[in-house]
């Protein structure tokens, strides 16, 4: 019975086909016919191949391992990268400032010595000693000081 | 219990050795990738044997085990549509390589070239096909079932796989006009 139905089928598939698949299209015919064997016979060959499952996993395995080694590396370097980059910036930062802070101090340490000089000079030029004959007018100059200031 | 779970057993046993090949055969033409219609032939067998107590063979073995198949492989793509950012390799072989198998019959280089020719043009003309065409087209083209078969596998119209099949040979025309 059911056999009988696959038949009607059959024909009823066919008769439908008939219209799109007629004698002058010979060469669609031949296509797919040419492509049903193509594909029996690429799934025939893979299906009787033998079985490389293992040695996929390990291949992908590796490749996993060695994808994640090299994301690592790449991690390791750029983080190292980055501190050492930081690292050295502060450095030349503490170098620059203790350069600065020497210039500074031999900057003062020129103006002290510069400024101790010139008032050496200046008590060299002001300090002169009074002649014998000037003394009485000095002790006057300093009495009238002490009256104007009482 | 024992033997009545023995018997289903062997039964099931062989039902794969009938049905795998070209159960894998569909999957392999629908994919083009072999590890992934290995996989899928699997678990379609693996979900089959699950299931095998409440098939009541309303249809044949042969079609309920392709309505597995196409509804894997809907699921396979949908899942992977949606984990696009997890994995998006595929082990799909190109057309030219999938059209150079040919079956080793005795023909001469012009004939073989001709045919390695339009087997490229069939598998140009699938592979412009929408998922629902090319799965009817295949089931009809090169597992040969019928109209029926293919509504129970699907779950589609006789008029709808008509009107699938009639634009999916529309498209074979056209890649094989397109040298002409």
């Amino acid at each position: 019975m059911k056999h009988k139905n696959q038949s009607e089928s059959s024909e009823s598939s066919q008769e439908w086909e008939g219209k799109g698949l007629d004698a002058q299209e010979a060469e669609l015919r031949a296509s797919l016919g040419n492509f049903k064997a193509s594909v029996d016979a690429w799934s025939s060959a893979m299906m009787s191949r033998p079985r490389t499952a293992h040695e996929m996993v390990v291949r992908r395995t590796w490749r996993a391992a060695a994808g994640w080694a090299l994301g690592c590396v790449v991690f390791a370097g750029s983080v190292s990268g980055g501190m050492y980059e930081h690292y050295r910036e502060q450095e030349q930062a503490r170098v620059a400032a203790v350069r600065q802070a020497e210039q500074r101090s031999q900057l003062a340490a020129e103006r002290a010595r510069e400024e101790e000089d010139l008032l050496a000079k200046v008590d060299s030029a002001v300090s002169r000693q009074v002649p014998n004959a000037m003394e009485p007018l000095a002790s006057l100059m300093a009495e009238d000081e002490n009256d104007a200031t009482r | 219990m024992a033997t009545a779970d023995e018997s289903a057993a062997e039964e099931f046993a062989g039902v794969v050795a009938r049905h795998r090949a070209q159960i894998f055969r569909f999957l392999l033409s629908s994919t083009r990738d072999v590890d992934l219609a290995e996989t899928l032939t699997q678990d379609c067998f693996l979900k089959a044997h699950r299931h095998w107590a409440s098939f009541r063979g309303e249809s044949s073995a042969m079609t309920w085990l392709m309505r597995i198949a196409i509804n894997l492989q809907k699921d396979h793509w949908r899942n992977r549509r949606m984990q696009f950012w997890r994995h998006t390799q595929t082990n799909s072989v190109d057309l030219d390589e999938a059209s150079d198998w040919l079956p080793s019959g005795e023909r001469s280089v012009e004939q073989k070239m001709l045919a390695r020719e339009q087997v490229a043009d069939v598998w140009r003309a699938v592979e412009g096909l929408s998922e629902r065409q090319r799965t009817v087209f295949l089931l009809r083209y090169v597992e040969e079932l019928e109209l029926k078969e293919i509504a129970v596998a699907t779950g589609l119209s006789e008029g709808t796989i008509k009107a699938h099949l009639s634009r999916a040979l529309g498209r074979v025309r056209t890649e094989m006009g397109r040298k002409q």
